[in-house]
């Protein structure tokens, strides 16, 4: 343990004596009917692996159909299904599960509790999931084909101009909403009340703040978001006229409350990395994290402001100027906390001590490939440039900076920053540095062209494209193998892992890391802090 | 600490209030949009008649009809613009024909553009307000009553009256 942090955590003694009575049961059943934060946080996190590679390879289909221009292998119909699962998988299935997996395995370590505080809750909170992609990913195999409105499933086209398919999506987006709300309730109660005494709202450490306010943003907008489906299900379904100008509706009001649930929404998917990354830094630059109460201040901020800025998405729509000038400065004004935000992280690396594992790698690429995301998202914002810019590839080269770089990047430095924890092991660090070499270059070749091509005009979501965006297109879906392949050598390094293969890790995995986590053995025991213990 | 059940309650009432948040943002966005004039949205019912006449200036009222594609019918106005004087009524006529061998229902969806002068644009009567029948090949004339409210902003000069036809038939037949 290291010198200068001791003295202010303390794990109660009595604490290694009760890790003794690792009961736990075995085969298939320890999956279904188990109630353990961490078990659940593992299944969330396998699941989430699982699917960023089915969502993956939709995305090869359709980098496939644009390595070259002209019709390949997909026709159109199929190409726009393949946009839109793919969206969905990657939002729903792979980036928000694996956050609370996340949430489940490091929460209750981080604030000194047993377990979550509602653990029956949290198993059928996972337990839906499998089924809803179920329903979801199986319509793809049926007549007509999945979903093919866009992850946003616009009005008319998921209505007037879907197939049945609709009603598929329309549950399986209700059973995912169900799920998210019943982890965020879970996460929010967790913290309100089962804090180890001493552990005080601002000594939390910054991944449980984020993921405290990530979770008042799901219960706030996740139920927005099933009321969207279900005024889709009963527009197409039993003749209301919510979007419909023909009965008296308004299809712009659609994009209003989509995007009303859709920007927190990108919040819900950044936020958590905010804490991941808040983490990490400090441990490897071995410096206290710089503006701790202005983290948590800027972190909140921007909650709030996700919720006044959605119309930004729609400023093509025709709105009036003054509304559009209301939306551009709101948003501009996001960049505030968030400027806030990397400050403070480069503030914590400098003059620190700094080693490069992998996770302070994906760390710093975090920061920096995210703070482009953030940039290209400010062009956005502006509205004469964003009617240029609207639905061409400079969007998608946007939205996959903050999501890939940012949120996925944020949750693969999280992995390997606590996989030694979870398995008792410690990753391979050369395997680790490859991923991160292969994935850092290869996720650039395939998202900077993105932004060039769109400048130029390429618009989204179309399976064909005009002769001169060829040689970039090849270029890009070269990045995209590259980077899809890239990641089996993470899948590669988790199994190693799992199968305890490699270095045995002490309690503290990390020179000088800081809070509760770091003080119970590696591999965590099934269970921990049955005692709690007193933060001082 | 406050007990998990008071929490969670309190939590659960969130959600049920967020959910109804997201139906009540329907009701709210006719209000809002009613009550700046801003998304070209004229009142779908029948304004008073006009009280006095600005003869002092001229606007130029354009007409534009266009067709669902779910609609096999013929749709334009008789004349494709019209300059009247603020407070001036005026009748324009729209002609409607279903080109199919069954009878349909029709309803035509009216906006204004610029948006911010659909709150000046009143209707005394119009085609608009009803759903309009018609039986196979026939061929009817829609009238449409209107004047422009001498409240108009001095920087409108042009606005345009647009109709979007619809097939209403299976939403009719299915009540």
């Amino acid at each position: 343990m290291s010198t200068d942090n001791s003295n202010t955590l303390d794990v109660n003694a009595d604490q290694q004596h009760v890790d003794h009575h690792d009961h736990k049961p075995t085969g298939i059943t320890r999956w279904l009917y188990t109630t353990n934060h961490k078990d659940i946080g593992t299944l969330y996190l396998l699941f989430s692996l699982t699917m960023l590679f089915i969502g993956g390879s939709l995305a090869m289909v359709i980098r496939a159909e644009l390595f070259q221009p002209g019709l390949q292998f997909v026709d159109p119909h199929f190409f726009n299904q393949m946009t839109t699962v793919h969206g969905l998988v990657m939002v729903f299935g792979a980036i928000m599960p694996a956050f609370v997996g996340l949430a489940n395995w490091m929460v209750p370590l981080m604030i000194g509790a047993p377990d979550m505080a509602l653990p029956r809750m949290n198993n059928w909170s996972f337990w839906i999931l499998p089924f809803s992609f179920f329903i979801l990913l199986s319509t793809l195999f049926m007549e007509g084909g999945g979903p093919a409105a866009g992850w946003t499933f616009y009005a008319p086209l998921s209505t007037t101009y879907s197939n049945d398919s609709t009603a598929f999506f329309v549950f399986s987006v209700h059973l995912l909403g169900i799920s998210s709300i019943m982890g965020a309730m879970n996460v929010i109660v967790t913290i309100f009340n089962l804090r180890a005494p001493g552990m005080t709202w601002m000594k939390m450490p910054l991944f449980v703040w984020t993921w405290l306010i990530t979770a008042f943003l799901l219960i706030a907008v996740m139920p927005v978001l099933a009321g969207t489906v279900t005024m889709v299900l009963t527009d197409k379904y039993f003749g209301t006229s919510f979007f419909d100008a023909a009965g008296g509706g308004d299809p712009v009001m659609f994009q209003h409350i989509f995007w009303f649930f859709g920007h927190p929404e990108v919040y819900i998917m950044i936020l958590p990395a905010f804490g991941i990354v808040s983490s990490i830094i400090p441990t490897f630059a071995r410096k206290p994290l710089f503006g701790y109460e202005s983290m948590v201040v800027a972190t909140a901020s921007i909650a709030f402001l996700s919720f006044i800025v959605w119309a930004h998405h729609m400023f093509t729509t025709g709105m009036p100027v003054a509304a559009e000038l209301f939306f551009m400065y709101t948003t501009m004004l996001i960049a505030v906390p968030t400027g806030v935000k990397v400050f403070n992280w480069v503030a914590t690396m400098w003059r620190g001590s700094m080693t490069f594992e992998t996770p302070m790698m994906f760390a710093v690429a975090f920061i920096v490939l995210f703070t482009i995301g953030g940039l290209s998202g400010l062009m956005l914002a502006i509205i004469p440039a964003d009617f240029q810019y609207q639905d061409t590839y400079f969007v998608v080269a946007h939205f996959h900076y903050v999501l890939v770089t940012g949120a996925l990047f944020g949750i693969i430095s999280g992995v390997y920053f606590w996989i030694p924890k979870w398995t008792g092991v410690m990753y391979s660090e050369r395997l680790g540095q490859w991923h991160f070499w292969c994935s850092l270059i290869s996720v650039n070749m395939l998202f900077f062209p993105m932004h060039f091509v769109g400048l130029a005009g390429m618009p989204r979501r179309i399976p064909d494209y005009a002769l001169q965006f060829a040689d970039m297109n090849a270029f890009i879906s070269i990045g995209a193998a590259l980077f899809g392949l890239s990641q089996l050598i993470f899948v590669w390094c988790v199994v190693r892992c799992m199968r305890k293969k490699g270095e045995k890790a002490s309690a503290e995995v990390w020179e000088g890391a800081q809070g509760l986590e770091w003080q119970i053995p590696s591999p965590a025991p099934y269970h921990t802090f049955q005692t709690p213990p007193k933060v001082k | 600490m406050v007990s998990h059940k008071l929490l969670i309650r309190k939590l659960v009432l969130i959600c049920i209030a967020m959910f109804g948040f997201g139906f009540a943002l329907v009701p709210l966005y006719d209000v809002f949009c009613r009550y700046t004039g801003i998304n070209g949205k004229t009142e779908n019912t029948a304004a008073p008649a006009s009280r006095r006449v600005d003869a002092s200036r001229e606007i130029s009222v354009e007409f534009l009809a266009n067709l669902d594609p779910g609609i096999a019918w013929s749709f334009a106005p008789e004349i494709v613009s019209v300059s009247v004087h603020p407070g001036q009524v005026k009748i324009v006529n729209f002609l409607a024909e279903n080109l199919t061998d069954k009878a349909m229902i029709g309803r035509a969806v009216p906006s204004v553009s610029p948006g911010e002068a659909a709150r000046y644009f009143k209707k005394i009567e119009c085609f608009c307000f009803v759903e309009q029948p018609l039986d196979a090949h026939q061929a009817k004339f829609m009238p449409v009553q209107f004047y422009i409210d001498p409240e108009l902003p001095s920087h409108f000069t042009t606005i345009t009256l647009s109709y979007r036809l619809y097939n209403n038939t299976p939403r009719t037949a299915g009540r």
